[in-house]
């Protein structure tokens, strides 16, 4: 990774782009590594959660349960947990000392892909619950007569709800891509082995390279962007 | 083949509402019975329970002499309500869907998507976005897709409301096209659209029936006092 000999030539911003285009374009191992450190975790962090925050979305849209408002109003309130927070409750349960220590996850990429499910399921449940509650209740209706079982009832309705669902599961991957409190505090920002993108910026920022700062989010908002903008071009209006 | 299907006595009611009281009616195979009424008399309940989305409060639903429960009925019934409702995708995707589900093979449904279209006209639409269908082409779909289930009965809940006389027009060439091979019944407040298509007529009032019989007396002679300001416009509701 480079470390700024340009200063001075070019302002920080414009230096950013140039160093962004650079690393990127001459294959800089170290920034490569902390990208694909960065969409592991994310990945892994976000696709996990589905597994439990799907069927949890699910119930709270189709099924009539005791409780239920408390429980969506609960999980719309967590969307906005500060991620500091979430990350110290969390390296308390996986510290030595905690209840979960024995498993000696802390400042592995694990703890961060623990901390990251935990922070995306509200935003997974909300959003997902939202896009399924969306779907016109005739649907449901329709499906039933023309001879849909319960479970089929509530896959049409999940299909109807594909885009609604698929931009639920974008803006958890986004939040998790892009968070640093998770990050830094279970995973210690550790130089090839913890250190991802939102970690590495917030280092080269405190040590004064901010035009490398600007480089390394160049690339955390060029894929933020980029996803978002194929599954826009994806999503075809008329459905 | 179903020869009729008769309400017994059918009571229903919503959050304590009355909605239906002690209605039968009965429907026979190949004939079009046209349940006709104001708005809130209990047209669309009646054919809701016909089509097994809801249970009656007292009373039996009949199928040849026979009780069926509202799961029987669904596999029995298909219904198309007045505001069409197309799903995601392609005119053939929404067709298809009751196909599939009810497990009909796969080179099956591609020859009774394409029937199904013949019948209302819509010939060739099958790669047409569902919702990019005008509100009349929308609803020939929807009549399109419960016909190529070939239930035994059609529940049809005011197929031509706010449509234009072309398609209102295609849509009851449809609708008698479909009775030829089951029972339909449908829901109007269209009197002349009542007395055009069908052979029966119920009237209901404030959720009962208030008169019943061969459309052509029905018409000409109704022997209920309600029924006569009905015909006459002139029915307070």
């Amino acid at each position: 990774m480079g470390h700024g000999e340009e200063d001075g030539v070019l302002d920080p911003i414009t230096e950013g782009i140039v160093r962004a285009i650079n690393l990127i374009l001459s294959g800089d191992p170290e920034v490569y590594a902390i990208t694909a450190l960065s969409l592991f975790v994310s990945i892994c962090g976000t696709l996990l959660s589905c597994i439990w925050s799907m069927p949890i979305s699910a119930v709270l849209a189709f099924r009539n349960l005791p409780g239920k408002r408390a429980l969506k109003g609960l999980f719309n309130a967590l969307i906005g947990i500060p991620t500091v927070a979430l990350g110290l409750y969390l390296y308390l349960l996986l510290s030595r000392s905690g209840p979960l220590g024995y498993f000696q996850l802390l400042y592995t990429p694990y703890a961060i892909i623990i901390g990251q499910c935990v922070l995306v399921t509200p935003i997974i449940v909300s959003f997902t619950t939202s896009a399924l509650e969306s779907v016109d209740p005739e649907v449901r209706t329709l499906a039933r007569t023309l001879g849909a079982s319960g479970l089929q009832t509530d896959a049409v309705v999940l299909r109807e709800a594909f885009w609604g669902v698929v931009l639920a599961i974008l803006a958890a991957f986004n939040r998790a891509f892009a968070e640093l409190g998770v990050a830094m505090m279970l995973g210690g920002n550790i130089r090839n082995v913890t250190r991802v993108l939102t970690t590495a910026i917030a280092l080269q920022t405190a040590m004064g390279e901010i035009a490398l700062s600007i480089a390394l989010s160049i690339i955390l908002l060029g894929i933020v962007l980029s996803l978002s903008i194929i599954v826009s071009l994806a999503r075809r209006p008329s459905r | 083949m179903t020869s009729h299907i008769e309400t017994l006595n059918i009571t229903k009611t919503y959050d304590g509402l009355l909605a239906l009281s002690q209605v039968s009616v009965r429907a026979p195979s190949e004939n079009i019975t046209a349940v006709v009424g104001v708005n809130g008399s209990g047209k669309t309940t009646l054919l809701r329970l016909l089509a097994g989305l809801d249970e009656p409060s007292k009373g039996t639903i009949l199928i040849d002499a026979r009780g069926v429960t509202a799961e029987e009925l669904r596999n029995y019934c298909t219904m198309v309500f007045q505001k069409s409702i197309m799903l995601g995708g392609r005119v053939y995707d929404n067709i298809a869907y009751g196909l599939r589900i009810n497990q009909i093979p796969r080179r099956d449904i591609a020859e009774k998507v394409k029937s199904a279209l013949a019948i209302v006209n819509l010939d060739g639409f099958e790669k047409r976005k569902a919702r990019k269908l005008s509100s009349g082409e929308q609803q020939r779909v929807a009549i399109a897709r419960a016909l190529a289930l070939e239930r035994a009965v059609l529940l049809i809940d005011e197929p031509t409301a706010n449509l234009d006389p072309a398609n209102t027009t295609i849509i009851e060439q449809s609708i008698k096209e479909a009775a030829r091979s089951r029972i339909v019944i449908l829901t109007t407040h269209n009197l002349p659209q009542a007395r055009r298509l069908s052979h029966r007529a119920v009237h209901l009032y404030q959720g009962r029936v208030v008169e019943e019989g061969e459309t052509a007396s029905f018409f000409a002679n109704p022997r209920d006092e309600r029924t006569k300001l009905f015909i006459n416009g002139e029915l307070q509701f």
